[in-house]
């Protein structure tokens, strides 16, 4: 059933992407969608019927070196299986979606057929994706991470006429590229260390490792701890963590749909999975784990103060999914791996919804994304205007604090993980990463309401013709919308008892390791009140700041921008992060690229060491002029005689010996 | 297939092929040209036939010679021949891409025999050079196949072409008199030409001690004696062809310069018959002096990776780029190969074959274009996926090889290879890992200027896509890389023994050598 799952998407990427002039284009979309809505059902289906201990299903040998031994298979256990109802639920209704969103796209003439080939890039990227949960060792899954890279490549320069949407997909590759040296290292090094990289082997192995040290470059280090970090910088790149996070707000030059997919949901989720995934080494390693929570903790926190004032309505809320996947790495980097998954899985669900219902705003405002040029569109588009709701009440945690029913707490689904994370930052008494995550839980309950109050509150601002034509979107986009605000109010209750709650034992089964010493979860579950309020109190001062400025006195946000120009400019030009690469990292690259080219090439090599050659170049140029036209055969001729000749020379002058 | 000997058959039937062009074909009309291909075609194609008995019969759990074959020749000398694990898939390589380098030449029109004669025989001598068992024979068939491959430069070639030919032929030259004086040294201290798979009572050079003991020359002390002169002398012949930085510089310009068949077979095979000497010679015949001489390489490729993917990145001409990305991908081959472990030299294998399909079809792509508008300047395209769609679908598919998509069979050379190294220098894996990134960079760039992007160039307008039979050219190809990249088995299962039994040779001379060290 499992390798269902996961061909089904390969085979309607295959369908689409290579058959659509033959099926046509409906039955190609209609592939693709229909596939995806059986892998999800199927993937519901395992996640309710999941055994004990790992399964492992095998489909094919890959690599065999000597020890280096990986092969294709299925590792299933219940993070696998969270992340296959997380990716199939979100890619099956993104794809439903898209039969909306991706009709009569103005970026391309009359007559281009673009769905059939937009269809097969969202089924590639979900096979990538699954083949990365379900992977059985690190070559697979990094098989996966490169895979749903290259769709998120295809994807973000789908509208390939746009040089913008070429530069962004380039840079999203390459900088994943940069964390993947990161990732392909920790690899090496594992193998380097225990022989292997399949996970059921190596976690049997790591204890072993505990104590040990390796050479890494000219240093002495533990093991494991560099091991850990070099996987980190992976999870870093795919996950857009702080220094690694700058192609992900460009990403958003890719078509609405994939953003929710991929740059929301799944793909950036890949890094904290992994994490999860290799808990039995983490757990050995405290110091990479003080990394992970203080890269988490950065990122949670500089990406809601850039969300602050970004005026795209989708760089907003990517920049809110860069901070949010900071609180996962925080969970999982205080050893609370379960957190971490339970905000990846609530945190699909309401920021798709976010991701689709900006869709469905675009949609509706032909394809204007400046909320400045919003403003009251809630009598136009009521149903986006509810769900969208929703799902703000979700990611800025609207619950009842305090409060719980047989020990499940009263909230929509963000604010059952975003506490359960705040909480065990708290309980692993790491106070740099509480307050962080507090002060910009605060941030993400502003900017999440200054987006519905500039998008849908106030009066139109912008282009009236625009406001006059705006309307709500069709049937396909909104059943998906309602689905997931479905997901955003009823996720976190549902799931709290097993993920974090008090079923978390048998629940996760060996899927995930916890060392004797860990006891944070349990812990987290007796923090004393005010840190139960801490978020709360957060989201309510957000909430109350965002009204004050966008409601009340609409004129506060630009004098507080024009008294502090430098903080304004600081966070609008997101702490000029990408202009220090460019200046620090691109530009003395491509520098160096044409002087080694010209001065290194030219004139260094080409001029010096085969001097020689140089000088006899022009001699000899002029005498194969002369024998060149039909002539040169008999030179050649001559070569191979003279050659033949000293051979046999030398062949029956040694004889003789 | 008992008593036929096959590789002779293999080696020799493109050359017979090229003698019956010569004889009978006369004429330059048009005709005659259409002969010639088609008889070109035929020959080639059988060959690679031909040589499937010889893969088919191959038994991979055998390290050592099969299908030997020995004749007496001039004056006592041996000719002999044989595969083993690390040379029998280069044979098949060879074969399986002649058919395709002669396909893509269709377009051809002046001197179309000549041109075919030129490939033929240069089909021959590759083939030859991986299955020479005798230094004689090796010396012939590797210094022979400089001839064809100057002629197609030189007369086939672009502008430059006389200046290019001329480079190839002094750089590879120099590099091999080196090696034949090596060569006749090896003979004068041994007494014997034998390889491999010798008659009996006499030593094969692959299992012969040379001499490690240090020599004293004009007060210079040489670690490694005898050993490390000979590896040296080698070493400039190897590489010169691979090519490793700093001895590169020809590569680029052959390239540019070379018509499209000539641009494949140079970067598909005939660079690979440095790493395959390595493999042969320097590795198993001086073991103490690779060990020695490790760091030395190691740092040249590690140069090699990133110099050059940098340089990769500057360049305007599209053959140019991938000619630099070449130089960078044989990086990782003897970064692998002096690793000297299992995944290093299986690795660097791999990446000689996946390099052979990746950058053979990469040239082919340009030659597509360049077939149509004459210029292979990036900046003279633009927007071809709006015309080209096959044709964007192809160079994409070759491009992620050549980034080392994993799923392609690049990933798994630069894989495998990568961490070999890190087994040995973390240093070097790191180094050579930046690779990864830089190649991201100029290959997808390349591919954004040429594919990506609106259709303004008015030049363009009127572009046509790949036809049936470039189609039919690329199809293998593309299945090749995917094919070996989902099931990389295939070609690992097949060299394993070889490598093992090469490895274990050159751990147990090390040690040996580490002893007497250790008594003196």
């Amino acid at each position: 059933m499992t390798q269902i799952i996961l061909f089904a998407p390969l085979i309607g990427a295959l369908v689409a992407g290579f058959g659509h002039r033959l099926t046509g284009e409906r039955f190609a979309l209609l592939a693709t969608t229909g596939l995806l809505f059986l892998a999800c059902l199927l993937s519901w289906v395992v996640f309710f019927s999941l055994g004990e201990h790992p399964e492992t299903i095998p489909i094919l040998r890959w690599i065999d070196s000597g020890s280096l031994v990986a092969d294709w298979a299925i590792r299933l256990d219940r993070l696998t299986a969270v992340m296959l109802i997380v990716v199939t639920t979100v890619s099956a209704l993104v794809h439903l979606y898209s039969w909306g969103y991706m009709d009569h796209d103005p970026n391309w003439k009359p007559g281009e057929s673009y769905k059939p080939r937009f269809f097969a890039y969202l089924s590639l990227f979900t096979f990538a994706m699954l083949m990365l949960v379900t992977a059985d060792n690190l070559a697979q899954m990094f098989f996966g991470w490169e895979g749903v890279g290259l769709a998120s490549y295809l994807l973000i320069g789908f509208y390939w006429r746009r040089p913008a949407a070429n530069a962004a997909a380039i840079k999203a590759f390459l900088v994943n590229r940069v964390g993947d040296i990161g990732f392909a290292l920790g690899i090496f090094a594992l193998f380097f260390m225990v022989d292997s990289i399949q996970f059921s082997t190596v976690f049997g192995k790591l204890p072993e490792l505990a104590g040990q040290t390796m050479t890494f470059l000219s240093w002495e280090l533990p093991a494991l701890e560099v091991i850990g970090v070099l996987l980190f910088i992976g999870a870093m790149g795919k996950s857009a963590q702080f220094i690694l996070h700058t192609w992900l707000p460009d990403a958003m030059e890719g078509p609405t749909p994939v953003s929710a997919l991929i740059h929301a949901a799944t793909m950036v989720t890949a890094g904290v999975f992994l994490v999860c995934r290799m808990s039995p080494l983490y757990e050995l390693a405290p110091v990479a784990l003080g990394v992970v929570v203080t890269i988490g903790a950065i990122t949670a926190f500089f990406a809601a103060t850039v969300g602050l004032v970004q005026n795209d309505i989708k760089r907003v809320i990517a920049y809110s999914t860069c901070s949010q996947l900071g609180y996962m790495f925080v969970a999982a980097g205080v050893g609370v791996y379960q957190a971490a998954m339970f905000h990846l899985f609530t945190h699909a669900f309401f920021k798709a919804l976010l991701f689709l219902g900006a869709g469905s705003v675009i949609h509706a405002m032909h394809h204007e994304q400046d909320m400045r040029h919003y403003g009251g569109l809630k009598a136009r588009i009521p149903a986006t205007y509810w769900t969208m709701l929703i799902g703000t009440l979700a990611i800025t945690g609207v619950g009842v604090p305090l409060i719980s029913i047989a020990g499940v707490p009263i909230g929509f689904a963000g604010f059952l993980s975003k506490d359960a994370i705040i909480e065990s930052s708290f309980a692993a008494h790491n106070g740099f990463a509480f307050w962080a995550l507090v002060i910009a839980a605060l941030m993400t309950s502003f900017y999440s309401w200054r987006l519905m109050f500039m998008t849908f509150h106030g009066s139109p601002r912008g282009d009236a013709h625009a406001h006059e034509h705006a309307h709500e979107s069709p049937m396909v986009m909104l059943v998906p919308l309602y689905v997931l605000a479905a997901g955003a109010v009823l996720a976190g209750m549902l799931f709290h008892g097993g993920f974090v709650g008090h079923h978390w034992a048998e629940f996760w089964g060996e899927a995930i390791f916890q060392g004797p010493q860990n006891h944070v979860l349990e812990e987290s579950h007796h923090v004393p009140v005010w840190v139960k309020l801490a978020p709360f109190a957060a989201m309510l001062a957000g909430l109350g700041i965002a009204w004050w400025f966008y409601i009340l006195d609409p004129s506060v946000p630009g004098r507080l921008a024009a008294s502090n120009p430098a903080i304004y400019r600081f966070l609008l030009n997101k702490w000029y992060i990408d202009e220090i690469y460019d200046w620090l990292l691109v530009r003395p690259a491509l520098w160096l690229a044409r002087t080694l080219w010209q001065r290194g090439d030219g004139a260094t090599i080409d001029g010096g060491i085969n001097g020689l050659a140089m000088g006899v170049v022009p001699f000899l140029t002029r005498v194969a002029v002369r024998v060149q036209s039909g002539y040169l055969f008999h030179y050649a001729f001559a070569m191979i005689l003279g050659v033949t000749i000293f051979l046999t020379w030398f062949a029956l002058g040694g004889g003789g010996k | 297939m008992d008593g036929l000997p096959l590789l002779s058959l293999v080696t020799f039937l493109p050359a017979i092929g090229a003698a019956v062009l010569v004889a009978f074909q006369r004429g330059e009309d048009a005709l005659a040209a259409r002969n010639a291909r088609w008889l070109a075609l035929l020959t080639s194609t059988a060959t690679f036939l031909l040589s499937i008995p010889i893969l088919a019969g191959f038994d991979p759990s055998d390290p050592g010679f099969q299908f030997v074959e020995e004749a007496e020749w001039l004056g006592g000398l041996g000719y002999r021949m044989g595969v083993d694990g690390i040379s029998v898939l280069f044979v098949m390589l060879t074969t399986f891409l002649m058919p395709l380098v002669i396909a893509a030449s269709w377009n051809v029109t002046t001197r179309v025999k000549e041109y075919m004669v030129a490939f033929l025989v240069l089909e021959t001598l590759m083939i030859g050079v991986f299955c020479a068992l005798d230094l004689v024979l090796f010396y012939l068939f590797f210094e022979g196949g400089l001839i064809p491959m100057f002629l197609i430069i030189g007369v086939w070639g672009g502008k430059d072409r006389i200046y290019a030919a001329f480079k190839f032929f002094l750089y590879t030259l120099l590099g091999s008199v080196l090696m034949l004086v090596a060569m006749v040294a090896m003979y004068a201290i041994t007494g014997t030409t034998c390889i491999g798979a010798c008659p009996e009572g006499v030593t094969a050079l692959l299992d012969y001690p040379f001499a490690h003991e240090p020599l004293s020359f004009l007060g210079w002390q040489i670690e490694g004696g005898v050993q490390t002169l000979l590896w040296l002398a080698f070493f400039a012949s190897f590489a010169v062809k691979m090519p490793m930085w700093p001895v590169h510089t020809w590569l680029p310009d052959a390239h540019v310069q070379a018509p499209t068949g000539g641009s494949v077979v140079l970067a598909a095979i005939l660079l690979k018959m440095g790493g395959y000497g390595f493999l042969r010679f320097s590795l198993p015949m001086f073991p103490v002096a690779s060990d020695l001489m490790t760091d030395f390489v190691f740092v040249l490729s590690v140069i090699a990776v990133i110099y050059t993917s940098l340089v990769a990145l500057a360049q305007e001409d599209m053959k140019k780029l991938i000619a630099y990305s070449s130089v960078a991908h044989m990086g990782f081959v003897t970064m692998g190969i002096f690793a000297a472990n299992r995944q290093g030299v299986d690795g660097a294998i791999f990446q000689m074959l996946s390099h052979g399909f990746i950058s053979g079809a990469l040239f082919l792509c340009v030659g597509v274009i360049y077939d149509r508008m004459h210029t292979r300047e990036i900046a003279a395209y633009g927007g071809l996926v709006n015309r080209m769609p096959a044709f964007a679908l192809v160079f994409m598919i070759f491009t992620l090889g050549n980034v080392g998509l994993p799923g392609t069979s690049g990933f798994v050379g630069e894989f495998l290879t990568l961490s070999g190294a890190f087994q040995v220098s973390s240093w070097v894996a790191l180094g050579a890992a930046t690779g990864m990134v830089l190649s991201a960079g100029y290959a997808l760039w390349l591919y954004r200027r040429v594919v990506w992007g609106d259709l303004i160039k008015q030049s363009l307008a009127r572009i046509s896509d790949m036809d049936a039979r470039e189609k039919a050219i690329f199809a293998p190809l593309v299945a090749g890389t995917i094919i070996l990249g989902v099931y990389p088995s295939l070609v690992t299962d097949v060299i394993g023994a070889s490598v093992e039994g090469l490895l274990g040779g050159y751990r147990l001379a090390l040690a040996e050598a580490a002893m007497q060290l250790a008594q003196n």
